[in-house]
């Protein structure tokens, strides 16, 4: 046992001490997000925000971290407890597995020893697993949805189903593109596939993949525009009503950390991760090179996730069946058909950045939509005059 | 729609036609995360830092009580009970006792409250005692941010009800409305009533 212990020693400290740090970080940084959403929701709304707690609020987050721990197990008597209990964990576990595959920093691809800013590198189904594993988390919500025994949480829970499932699809179609031409599920070689110049960047050559990607991940996150699964003025609370105290940070942690999660992914799969024209590229494995890397996906990151708490405060929320059309009418057909352009540029062997041209794609959908609208509202107005009309007649 | 004839007084409206942009949606999108971009980066804040910033009571505001002293500092109350019958939330309590006559400093008082109790818990702030004081010995300050730790704290005898008199005088919170320091007619004894009325408007603001 000693033995082996001391012989897989040098493989073994990098995995440590990289589940060390998601452990560490993820939580804190579920803290600090609320503190950053709740300070950006105020300066939106021209408030100023917390400010209170420590210089500028920043002790706030630690303080609501205190207060909520403290807080009084209230278990209501009509939910079924071994569920109302394992839901939470479900939810944070598959949210914070998903980032086993993922790069948290440089990632050289030659995979040597010591320390790399993932767990697991090098993992060659890296994408494909992290679809899987998020996927589940599905079931923390659908779990405590219906453990609450309570029509609210469980409207949220189905509503939460519905969106999972559909919303499951673009997003699978949506990095099929950068997947089939990279020609790997690896995380870090689709990045390293990005490393020339900026063009090479995937955003540059299939905006259209990442538009499906966002819209659907946003809905994997059940953030706004998409909380419907949590909609505080037709649910109450959702499928989180019946929950307080540390349970319910569970949740709320669970949802912080697929946020991070997206805004990793938006930014691996399509801003070039670690890749910034003009510096070096890290994967050489100097420390300046990858201390540099580090901050360039951290700043990519971070921008990503203000802008998805930004878009809470700019978007109204959607109807359910707007919803489910934008999915069903709108992303998958679009996704398929951006899949056929792949297919084509990859079979015919054209130039990648041809792909380009499916960014007209949403163009000619809403050209199309707003003459069927048009025709539909012009067809209604006649109606509605012809019923006047004769109503006005028997009338007289 | 033009071949329908419309009539004049009926106002016609039609659903705008919806253009390609609007089909988008990312336009609109896009707008709403400027608007709250630039919310964002304006750096105003229109809303009042509260304990840093007080916000300005008009004189008039009903707050705490308090019970007025009069030119020689005594209570002004003269226990008339008219009070604790105006108030509907039964919050007043009086029990009265004739002056000390041998005092020489109550000699022209006839009757003065041994407790007056108002629990600021119940009372409703809704002035009716102010209006029935005959002699404007109750008045409604503008203190708005009281606060206690404990029921018993918010209950307050005599002494507290003065002590918000002489704060709020020191303070400039007054209220000023009422002919505070002069007694009106009804504390006055047999002897004092035969004198001349006070000037009109004498202690007034005082």
């Amino acid at each position: 046992m000693w033995v082996w212990l001391k012989e897989s020693w040098p493989i073994l400290w990098p995995t440590l001490a990289a589940i060390g740090v998601i452990l560490a970080v993820v939580p804190l940084l579920g803290l600090y997000m609320t503190f950053i959403e709740r300070k950006l929701a105020a300066y939106v709304q021209d408030r100023i925000g917390p400010n209170r707690v420590g210089p500028f609020g920043l002790l706030q987050a630690v303080a609501d971290g205190i207060k909520i721990f403290l807080k009084e197990q209230v278990i209501p008597d009509h939910v079924y407890t071994t569920l109302y209990f394992l839901a939470p964990a479900m939810s944070l576990m598959t949210a914070m597995f998903a980032l086993v595959v993922m790069p948290f920093g440089p990632v050289p691809t030659d995979y040597e020893g010591g320390f790399r800013f993932v767990v697991q590198p090098g993992n060659d189904i890296g994408i494909l697993f992290m679809m899987a594993i998020s996927s589940l988390s599905a079931y923390g919500i659908i779990v405590g949805g219906w453990a609450s025994n309570n029509k609210y949480s469980i409207y949220g829970a189905i509503r939460s189903c519905a969106q999972f499932i559909s919303y499951e699809i673009p997003l699978g179609l949506s990095i099929i593109g950068v997947i089939a031409i990279t020609g790997s599920l690896n995380i870090e070689k689709i990045v390293e596939a990005q490393s020339g110049s900026i063009l090479d960047w995937n955003v540059c050559w299939q905006p259209l993949a990442l538009l499906i990607f966002f819209t659907a991940a946003l809905a994997e996150t059940n953030r706004l525009p998409f909380d419907l699964p949590e909609c505080e003025q037709e649910l109450v609370g959702g499928f989180h009503t019946e929950y307080s105290g540390i349970k319910f940070v569970l949740f709320f942690l669970a949802e912080y950390t697929h946020i991070v999660t997206v805004s990793f992914l938006t930014a691996l799969l399509f801003f070039g991760g670690w890749h910034f024209p003009g510096l070096p590229n890290p994967t050489g494995g100097t420390t300046l090179g990858m201390i540099l890397g580090l901050a360039v996906l951290l700043f990519k990151v971070s921008m990503v996730v203000l802008f998805i708490i930004l878009l809470r405060w700019a978007l109204p929320r959607f109807r359910f069946d707007q919803l489910m059309g934008l999915a069903w009418k709108g992303l998958i057909p679009m996704g398929l058909v951006h899949l056929v352009g792949v297919a084509i540029v990859l079979s015919l062997g054209l130039p990648k950045h041809l792909l380009i041209l499916t960014a007209a794609l949403p163009i000619a959908a809403a050209y199309y939509s707003s003459v069927k609208f048009n025709a539909s509202m012009g067809r209604w107005n006649a109606l509605e005059s012809g019923v006047r009309k004769t109503s006005a007649v028997s009338y007289e | 729609m033009s071949n329908v004839k419309k009539e004049k007084t009926v106002k016609w409206g039609e659903e705008p036609k919806l253009s390609i942009l609007d089909a988008l949606y990312l336009p609109a999108i896009a707008s709403g995360v400027a608007t709250a971009i630039r919310h964002a980066v304006s750096g105003k804040a229109t809303t009042r830092q509260y304990p840093e910033v007080e916000p300005e009571i008009p004189p008039n505001y009903r707050g705490v009580h308090r019970l007025n002293r009069d030119e020689e500092g005594r209570v002004k109350c003269v226990a008339c009970y008219m009070c604790q019958t105006a108030c509907p939330a039964n919050c007043i309590e009086i029990i009265a006792a004739p002056a000390p006559k041998d005092d020489p400093h109550w000699k022209d008082r006839d009757k003065y409250p041994a407790t007056f109790t108002i629990d600021e818990l119940r009372c409703i702030y809704c002035g009716m005692c102010e209006e029935a004081c005959p002699v404007d010995a109750i008045e409604l300050t503008s203190i708005y941010d009281l606060t206690g730790l404990s029921r018993q704290e918010m209950i307050f005898d005599r002494e507290k009800l003065l002590s918000v008199f002489d704060e709020t005088v020191k303070s400039g919170k007054d209220p000023v409305r009422t002919h505070r320091g002069v007694l009106g007619p009804a504390s006055e004894t047999a002897a004092t009533a035969k004198q001349a009325p006070p000037p009109p408007g004498r202690g007034r603001r005082g």
